[in-house]
């Protein structure tokens, strides 16, 4: 098990975002999560990367308890939805920087080469327009061999060939036995990539299972259509 | 020609008066083992003009009393030791001159003021060279007058005001040259109470434990070129009228109560060229009337001027006033004194005409000064952002400073 | 193959150099620097006098350097909250990252401040002048006065999601400092003059470090004033060697205090 985390509870001020999860992550797949707006999917993964303190419950990851622990954190890559870095340095320096700090061996060099991002290197990340900073950002996230990956809208402002590259890029690293974690509202990508949908509503799972079982739950054919009807279909997985 | 005659009797008479006087007076070697081992016995024995040499060597003696015109002069400053049993020279005769001695140890009394050299209802007398240590009072003039104290040396070692005297004293003493003085260490470098017409030249007066200078009911007199530094109290002018003050420093007089000068019931005085430097008040002024303030330097004090009490038609004219943090300070709303034409290095205006003269008033007294004098622990705020704001305020439109009190015509270049 | 796992240390010396690298080539710390090197010279031509340049330097550096090293702060912090997340992500303790970015900013604004003054004072003969102590001391209490303010707006803006309202609690706490204090000070001391004051005013003006930083570089330069009229206690306080490092421990405790509470804030904070 890569993750399980029992009886999560989150409240910010008044507002109760989580509301007891339950949830077990097997190793090598790729999950997505997924839940309408405010159901407490950045909450979870915030959990998970121990940026969100619970107030109640557990988290394991690697079947290691994370509360106060900091250390876990070198089996998990990020990717963090809005990739704002500082301005003043370059990117060079970032992945440097990056590496530095984690101070474990990196692949930078075929994912620059991948993403076409030689030319940048030198620039301050300040210049550079969003789609390349993302693309920064997936560099950075990737150039890690970590058991564990999450990826926080990772398509944001990706031209096409970058999105291939992309999806390559996650398709190559669940061969080599990793788990995946994506949240994504490109319900395309989800179809294509995940091989487990975790839903999310108002706090706790709604749904967990793989997309066949989403749809028959649903009776739905069209994967989008099954995803937005889910919350009107009764009962709980 | 008949205006000639008496010119040439005169002559005749003073040749005969120094011809006579070579004749009749005679000169005593006193030493340690002459015949004449005593300075006491010698003056007995010596008659009036006559001349006593003291040659080097240690005198232990006390109450030496001059009681007829005699000119006493040491060689090599012998020292003369009272071993702290009383006074030591009492002079009651006129045309006495005391010249390079080396007097120590007077003795010190709760009840008698116990001087190095006493001068009693004495004339033309002439104390100089004279060195002074281990002292109570040093030179003390008692209703004596046409004399001359000229370059002494006067080292005290006062600690508290109860048990030390005064460096140079006049007490109902008039027309006496003081000159070429060092005094330090004493209660009061120099004290004049009753005493009228002295010239005070030349000194230095420091580190006394009280005043450097200290005028008591004495008018007319004149001071001059001295310097006053790091005195306890600075120096103090009170209760005289007609005195002049000129070309002289006030220097560091720091401390709870230290001015560089301070001036109480004083009228008709004129106060020029001197220097105020670094004392925590340059002059505080209280009750004193028609007093002339002209090109005097302020520089560096904590107040440069701070005004008590009722001071009327007094001018300021042509002064510096340097980096002071208070240039003026009031305690009233009343103002009767003129400043005009002084350099303020704290003057923010301009001079469109370029006549050298600021076009816009500068006003002298903030804000924060008239908090000071009411709360003077507020001092803690010097400086202060607020405090700034505030006295910008009060500039702006002044509340409670005296309106009129305005230099209309501040000058933009510093007084050479 | 695993390499060496970083000490915390390290890590926050790392985020430290990457936060004050990105700092020192920012606009706004050429800005600063230029500004205090262009005050430096002007000040220095104007009068010529290095006792006296000190003396107007003090004015300014009481009420400038709270208030630039708020700004400062808080836009810092607020800037860099996207990458204080990703660094949030990486194996790091959380306090290593606050730190390093707190002594990021700090130490670029206080190399900023010394260079900036420092140079001008250097060329127009420091080393011959006697001020080179009031120098050294102002410097120490504009450093000092970087680390309180910093420390404090980082606290705020930690504390304060919103963007706005953390800009404004920042200033505000700056123009309660280095004015409103002050107002409340005087007007208690008029209120109560009737009562002994001395240790009031000592306590009061230990309470708030730009009153502390001030009365110790007046105490060395303008001392002829204050010398006069403070009582007894303040005096032997202030005055005295004891009293001097008895101020800058306060001053230390003051810059202790804001580091203890970001460490607090980070330890509890969602991000």
């Amino acid at each position: 098990m890569t993750i399980e985390i029992n009886n999560l509870h989150k409240k910010f001020g008044k507002n109760q975002v989580l509301k007891g999860v339950d949830l077990t992550i097997d190793k090598g797949h790729i999950y997505a999560i997924l839940g309408p707006n405010g159901s407490g999917k950045t909450t979870l993964i915030k959990s998970i990367l121990g940026m969100v303190i619970p107030d109640k419950g557990n988290i394991s990851i690697l079947d290691s308890p994370i509360k106060k622990d900091w250390k876990y954190r070198k089996k998990i890559d990020y990717l963090p939805q809005i990739a704002n870095f500082p301005p003043n340095i370059k990117v060079k320096e970032l992945i440097h920087m990056i590496k530095d700090l984690r101070n474990s061996p990196s692949s930078e060099g075929e994912l620059i080469a991948l993403f076409g991002l030689e030319p940048f290197l030198n620039k301050k990340l300040s210049t550079l327009s969003g789609g390349t900073k993302q693309k920064v950002n997936i560099v950075l996230t990737f150039m890690f061999d970590t058991p564990l990956i999450i990826l926080d809208e990772p398509t944001t402002g990706l031209d096409p060939k970058a999105l291939i590259s992309l999806k390559e890029l996650i398709r190559k690293e669940k061969a080599n036995g990793k788990t995946i974690l994506i949240t994504s509202h490109i319900m395309q990508i989800v179809e294509e990539m995940a091989d487990e949908i975790l839903y999310l509503l108002e706090g706790e799972i709604y749904f967990k299972g793989s997309i066949k079982e989403l749809l028959n739950r649903t009776e739905q054919t069209n994967f989008e259509h099954a995803i937005a009807a889910i919350t009107t279909t009764g009962s709980h997985a | 020609m008949t205006t000639s005659y008496p010119h040439h009797k005169y002559t005749l008479v003073l040749i005969m008066f120094f011809m006579g006087s070579m004749v009749w007076a005679k000169t005593w070697t006193v030493c340690e083992t002459c015949e004449h081992s005593s300075i006491k016995q010698t003056i007995q024995e010596a008659n009036a003009h006559d001349t006593l040499l003291i040659q080097k060597g240690t005198y232990r003696e006390f109450e030496i009393l001059v009681d007829k015109p005699l000119v006493i002069k040491g060689i090599d400053y012998p020292i003369v030791d009272g071993e702290k049993k009383g006074e030591i020279f009492r002079i009651t005769s006129d045309k006495v001159t005391l010249d390079g001695l080396f007097i120590i140890n007077v003795g010190v009394s709760y009840t008698k003021d116990n001087a190095a050299i006493r001068v009693v209802q004495s004339k033309n007398f002439s104390i100089q060279n004279m060195v002074l240590e281990q002292l109570f009072f040093g030179i003390y003039l008692e209703k004596s007058s046409h004399g001359k104290v000229y370059h002494n040396r006067i080292i005290g070692d006062a600690v508290d005001e109860y048990n030390s005297g005064n460096g140079i004293q006049l007490w109902y003493s008039s027309d006496v040259e003081v000159r070429k003085n060092h005094v330090q260490g004493t209660r009061d470098g120099i004290y004049l109470e009753f005493s009228d017409r002295i010239t005070i030249t030349d000194n230095v007066s420091m580190d006394n434990l009280r005043y450097g200078l200290h005028f008591m009911f004495s008018n007319n007199d004149i001071y001059t070129k001295n310097t006053f530094e790091n005195n306890g109290a600075g120096v103090a002018v009170m209760f005289s009228k007609f005195i002049t003050m000129k070309n002289n420093t006030f220097r560091k007089n720091w401390g709870t109560a230290a001015y560089g000068m301070l001036l109480k019931e004083i009228n008709d005085a004129e106060i020029s060229d001197n220097t105020f430097e670094e004392n925590t008040i340059g002059i505080n002024i209280e009750g004193s009337n028609r007093i002339k303030y002209i090109n005097n330097d302020f520089v560096g004090n904590g107040w440069a001027i701070r005004v008590v009490g009722a001071c009327y038609t007094n001018s300021f004219k042509g002064n510096n006033f340097l980096y002071n943090s208070f240039d003026i300070s009031y305690n009233s709303k009343l103002n009767d004194n003129v400043f005009e034409g002084n350099f303020w290095s704290s003057y923010t205006g301009y001079d469109l005409d370029k006549d050298g003269v600021g076009d816009v008033p500068y006003r002298p007294v903030k804000l924060f000064s008239y908090v000071v004098n009411r709360t003077p622990e507020t001092i803690v705020l010097l400086r202060s952002l607020f405090m700034d704001i505030i006295d910008f305020s009060e500039r702006v439109s002044p509340v409670f400073t005296p309106d009129n009190l305005k230099d209309a015509h501040p000058l933009m270049k510093i007084r050479p | 193959m695993p390499l060496r796992p970083l000490q915390q240390q390290e890590v926050m010396l790392k985020i430290l150099k990457y936060s004050f690298y990105d700092l020192i080539r920012s606009r706004w710390s050429y800005i600063y620097f230029l500004f205090y090197l262009a005050l430096g010279f002007v000040l220095l031509f104007l009068n010529n006098d290095v006792s006296k340049a000190v003396i107007t330097l003090m004015n300014v550096i009481i009420v400038l350097i709270p208030l630039i090293g708020t700004i400062f702060g808080v836009m810092y912090y607020y800037n860099s909250r996207e990458f204080t997340e990703l660094l949030l992500a990486q194996p790091v303790k959380r306090s290593s990252i606050f730190m390093g970015q707190y002594f990021g900013v700090a130490g670029s604004l206080t190399l900023s401040l010394v260079l900036g003054l420092g140079i001008p004072f250097l060329l127009y003969g420091l080393m011959r002048s006697n001020a080179i102590f009031d120098f050294s001391l102002l410097l120490v209490t504009g450093a000092f006065l970087t680390l309180i303010f910093v420390g404090l707006s980082f606290v705020i803006a930690i504390s304060n999601e919103n963007k706005i309202k953390g800009f404004g609690y920042a200033v505000l706490l700056w123009l309660f400092l280095a004015v409103v204090y002050d107002g409340l000070f005087l007007m208690s001391l008029i209120m109560f003059e009737e009562y002994p004051l001395d240790t009031f005013s000592l306590v009061a003006t230990a309470l708030n470090p730009i009153d502390l930083s001030r009365i110790l570089i007046l105490l060395k330069l303008d001392i002829s004033a204050l010398l006069g009229y403070t009582g007894a206690i303040f005096k032997k306080f202030f005055g005295t060697d004891l009293g001097f490092l008895v101020s800058l421990a306060i001053l230390l405790i003051w810059t202790v205090l804001p580091i203890l509470g970001l460490r607090y804030k980070a330890r509890r904070k969602d991000f």
